[in-house]
């Protein structure tokens, strides 16, 4: 049988960072991966000859090069990769939308301060005792009680637009808790969308995964693709052996899962005793890509990278009770980052909204595709009112589409109800009852591409190198 | 080896670590921490390089010995010597 150091389940951002760091400094690992494309819930295909990217709409946590103490260059060190290899180029600038107001920012925080004077004069003060809040609260610590964001907020902020459109954005990219999170995650989210900013590398996604998979090899590091675990043989309390979904079986001293709370519990052989139901989370989402032949600058789309919308008078961030919630979501617009000369070859839009898991995962083969097609065509609408005019004509321009259901997700990732930001409960500082098994990734609890690669060199760090 | 091989050493360490650190001039007697972004997860990776290149071992109660590169080299070079 083949025996390990440390077995990590899930080739995702997580758990590529966390090999990197194990084979570096010299350990046997082995990441198992059950589906043939690496990156989990951050991944790209190929579809009629065109690249298309999931998850990654932008990576949050931008900071210059030598920024001190900032979560991008801590984890870059970490993994011995450079700022130059991972070539990021900066967002143009995005907004928050809703009824009536804007809010714009950028890398800048001096533009969303500005803006926030602009759009709401009187809660100015309000505001800067939020944001001193949230400077001075400790968020290196694991594990700080459980606060809502919502009370906290509420003792700066008085007018509920505001405290919405603060929230929007915080949640769309990283809440696994509907309509309030709690107020240390909310520090995270609020740091890294707000503080520092949103950069992409020109190649998307692809260009993250090369450089950590590149890296994780000349480590030394082992990677077996198509080789899902069945599950965890527990004996005395500890995992004792992997069950491949091919019934080989494997050892590992120690094992990291970044497949989820719920999802790795399932594997173990024998019932996992917790003091708190451990649920699949309820928040999923669907995706649309279209392409255009021509920049979105050239239709008057040019100026906005990522775009937050909610048409209601309150932001609604909880289970779609439509297949769709066409209520809020988020548009990204690829193009509209500084590359400088380099431009994607072709228009993208990409628009997210909530959705609901039953209503797809329950369509017959044909009404899913029917229900597709006719649901991104309303999405469309729902993001275009929000948007520059412009002289567009969708179904003529749009020269290539894509779209995923909370069931693709489900159906690649393996996340229980196709749930990105994986369960309500976390597991912060990553231990379970059974003493060798570890969590990183989502339900950790960090969260968005540097907090996932965090997750795993954090816990890699604290229960496999010490 | 002489204690400014030693510091040397170290100092090689942290350049690989922490590339965007500017080390011409780090200043031996002072602490690292002041003069240079370093945080807990850096010194953990020196005593983690020191082991993987040197097969020298730190204990984690000794970490505090690494606190400077001159208390590196009071504290290292006799691990050093000791290995040969």
């Amino acid at each position: 049988m083949e025996k390990y150091d440390v077995a990590i389940i899930g080739a995702g951002m997580s758990g590529i960072a966390a090999g990197i760091r194990l084979a570096h400094f010299g350990k046997k690992v082995c990441i198992f991966e059950r589906h043939y494309a690496p990156g989990g819930l951050n991944s790209f295909y190929f579809k009629e000859g065109r690249k298309y990217d999931v998850g990654l709409h932008a990576m949050t946590n931008f900071v210059k090069p030598g920024v001190k103490r900032a979560p991008l260059n801590r984890i870059l060190r970490q993994l011995r990769i450079s700022r130059e290899e991972l070539n990021l180029s900066e967002q143009l600038g995005s907004r928050v939308a809703f009824p009536g107001r804007d809010l714009r920012f950028n890398n800048d925080f001096g533009l969303l301060e500005s803006e926030v004077e602009r759009e709401f004069r009187n809660e100015m003060d309000g505001f800067r005792k939020l944001v001193e809040t949230i400077q001075t609260f400790d968020d290196t610590e694991f594990n700080y009680p459980y606060q809502s964001a919502r009370e906290v907020v509420r003792r700066c902020i008085t007018d509920v637009v505001l405290e919405d459109m603060i929230f929007c954005p915080l949640m769309y990219y990283g809440s696994s808790t509907e309509d309030d999170m709690d107020f240390g995650q909310f520090v995270v989210m609020f740091k890294s969308i707000f503080f520092e900013g949103f950069a992409r590398p020109q190649e998307g996604i692809r260009n993250i995964i090369k450089l950590l998979l590149q890296r994780y090899k000349e480590a030394g590091g082992i990677r077996r693709m198509k080789t899902g675990v069945a599950s965890f043989k527990i004996e005395k309390g500890r995992v004792d052996r992997l069950i491949l979904d091919s019934g080989e079986e494997v050892q590992a001293d120690i094992v990291l899962s970044s497949v989820g709370l719920p999802e790795t519990y399932s594997l173990c052989s024998e019932k996992i005793e917790s003091e708190t139901d451990i649920k699949a989370g309820r928040l999923s989402f669907t995706e649309t890509i279209s392409m255009f032949k021509d920049q979105p600058s050239s239709f008057n789309w040019g100026d906005d990278t990522i775009v937050f919308f909610n048409n209601r008078d309150r932001f609604a961030y909880r289970e779609a009770r439509d297949p769709v919630d066409l209520t809020s979501g988020v548009i990204c617009i690829p193009n509209n980052f500084d590359y400088g000369e380099a431009n994607l070859p072709e228009g993208i839009v990409r628009v997210t909204c909530l959705a609901n898991y039953e209503t797809w995962k329950m369509y017959t083969e044909e009404e899913y595709n029917s229900e597709k097609e006719n649901w991104r065509s309303r999405i469309w609408n729902a993001a275009k009112a929000f948007m520059p005019t412009n002289s567009l004509d969708y179904s003529k321009d749009c020269i290539a589409h894509d779209m995923f259901t909370p069931k693709t997700v489900e159906h690649f990732t393996w996340k229980q109800r196709g749930a990105i930001y994986g369960a309500p409960r976390k597991t912060k500082d990553g231990t379970t009852p059974v003493s060798n098994l570890f969590i990183c990734g989502t339900d950790q609890g960090f969260l968005g591409i540097v907090g996932s690669m965090l997750s795993g060199i954090a816990m890699a760090n604290t229960h496999a190198l010490r | 080896m002489t204690k400014d091989e030693c510091k040397q050493v170290v100092l090689d360490i942290i350049a690989e670590i922490a590339p965007d650190e500017e080390l011409s001039d780090v200043k031996p007697e002072v602490a690292l921490r002041e003069q240079l972004d370093l945080d807990s997860m850096d010194f953990l990776d020196i005593v983690m390089e020191l082991r993987k290149k040197h097969g020298i071992e730190v204990p984690e109660g000794e970490y505090g010995n690494l606190v400077s590169l001159d208390s590196c080299a009071e504290y290292l070079t006799p691990k050093f010597n000791a290995l040969v």
